[in-house]
């Protein structure tokens, strides 16, 4: 199971409690988390990424062990610790605004 | 006896306050969607426990909540407004194209016929609607393919679509006001469109009495007289009697003609109000005094209503959606400030007192009259 930590607005809007465990099928990129945790809680499209081109919302984040991936291309391979379970991708909303 | 329900959007989440007809004792229920910008809530009129929420956020973007229980509990539905076709420029403020981009919704306008319409105001500047309750959008792209969107320039607050206004006597005409493009009607429910400008004079536009261009805040029509529309421009109080097709100023004695909000009172088709705010770029009431100026001849003479309105060292602004009135008699009307203050009157304004007053920044005002 791919482990994602929420940040928490988007906890609330999906209406989860902590981590989310997500069964990924195929290769475990960006791309196939994202659409994974959509398809689980429709109410976060359009949060993190678009809802068309599928880009990255500009203050949406994605960290794993301690990296940050939000640059890499969206179907890159994640990290084997996520790829596997040990380590969960971080959804982040930068630290900003009033 | 009858109850009354405000709906409250703040900078940072959406208050739900309910009274009875005496409308002297308030429950405050909130923050939902705490954090969150929550530019507009309305009932639908045919189903008052149907409200919809405008929900955003600059990480997260735009979601539009529903609830079915007069806002107890709330449910996200459709949050993609994707414009039809291929989405064209308009100005931007150095004067190059830019393309059209969706921002957010200001404005939600639940139909007066039926209860799964519900029309959408959006940055940048479109109209869009939902037959289904809000879980899917369509955008009405006649409004902006009418010929002047690609002229159409954002205003300081953004290029919104920010005032619906449904005819209750004529279901196919639709009346919608952008900044800072102008009016706007459709007489075939929305699928074409034309600029309704003409009177309007704005000195901060090259042409200042131009097709499109104009700065309009707000604009207000009385249910037993949709033919008559009252609006406040950037600067300037008009009114029309020909449904748009040409306007009149009615700013008369009141000390500024710059606000945002205005309204009709319930049940006098010609007593009006408005909120005069100090510009330019101030945006606070002159003299820090604030007053509600209320209109009993359809405009032109007004008269200042303060008791129980700060009158000394009061300066926050009155957003352009923070205004609205009740159905009860003697008629209640209500404003929200940048302060986090909801005013009310329950006797059409001669009195006023604070029914909440530290909320974040209001956004939007609206009532339902509940049996």
């Amino acid at each position: 199971m791919i482990r994602v930590v929420l940040p928490v607005h988007l906890r609330r809007l999906a209406q989860v409690d902590g981590e989310v465990a997500l069964d990924v099928p195929g290769p475990v990129t960006q791309r196939a988390v994202l659409d994974a945790l959509e398809a689980r809680y429709p109410a976060l499209r359009g949060t993190i990424r678009d809802h068309v081109t599928q880009q990255r919302r500009p203050f949406i984040r994605f960290f794993a062990c301690e990296q940050d991936l939000s640059h890499d291309p969206p179907d890159a391979p994640l990290p084997d610790p996520v790829a596997t379970g040990r380590e969960p991708l971080l959804i982040v909303g930068a630290m900003a605004g009033g | 006896m009858s109850r009354v329900r405000v709906l409250v959007g703040t900078r940072k989440g959406a208050f739900v306050l309910t009274s009875d007809g005496k409308r002297d004792t308030w429950d405050v229920d909130g923050p939902h969607f705490g954090g969150w910008e929550i530019y507009h809530l309305k009932g639908s009129p045919l189903n008052p426990d149907r409200l919809y929420a405008s929900q955003t956020s600059g990480w997260f973007g735009q979601v539009v909540q529903r609830s079915e229980d007069g806002g107890r509990t709330w449910e996200p539905v459709g949050n993609q407004f994707a414009y039809d076709g291929v989405p064209g420029t308009h100005q931007w403020y150095d004067g190059t194209p830019h393309p059209w981009e969706f921002k957010r919704v200001w404005h939600l306008e639940p139909s007066l016929a039926d209860p799964q319409t519900v029309y959408a105001g959006v940055e940048d500047a479109a109209l869009f609607r939902s037959a289904d309750g809000g879980q899917t959008w369509q955008e009405l792209s006649g409004l902006r393919g009418h010929g002047s969107g690609p002229h159409w320039q954002p205003g300081a607050g953004g290029m919104c679509l920010h005032t619906i206004v449904l005819d209750p006597k004529d279901p196919r005409r639709v009346f919608a006001a952008i900044s800072a493009a102008g009016a706007f009607r459709s007489d075939d429910g929305g699928t074409t469109w034309r600029p309704i400008n003409r009177g309007l004079k704005s000195e901060g536009i090259p042409d200042p009495d131009a097709e499109v261009g104009h700065c309009v805040h707000r604009i207000a029509m009385h249910a037993s007289r949709p033919q008559v529309l009252f609006m406040q421009k950037h600067w300037d109080v008009m009114r029309s009697d020909d449904a748009g097709e040409s306007w009149r100023e009615v700013s008369g004695n009141l000390p500024s003609d710059f606000g945002f909000v205005i309204d009709a009172h319930a049940h006098e088709p010609e007593t009006i109000y408005v909120i005069p705010i100090k510009s330019d770029s101030e945006h606070y009431p002159p003299e820090g005094k604030l007053r509600v100026y209320r209109s009993r001849t359809g405009g032109g003479e007004w008269e200042a209503l303060t008791k129980g309105l700060p009158q000394q060292d009061c300066y926050v602004n009155v957003l352009r959606d923070a205004m609205a009135v009740d159905a009860l008699d003697p008629c209640g009307v209500y404003f929200g400030t940048t302060g986090g203050q909801v005013y009310a009157s329950a006797d059409a304004g001669d009195r006023w007192s604070p029914i909440v007053r530290d909320l974040p920044a209001v956004l939007s005002v609206e009532v339902q009259t509940l049996p």
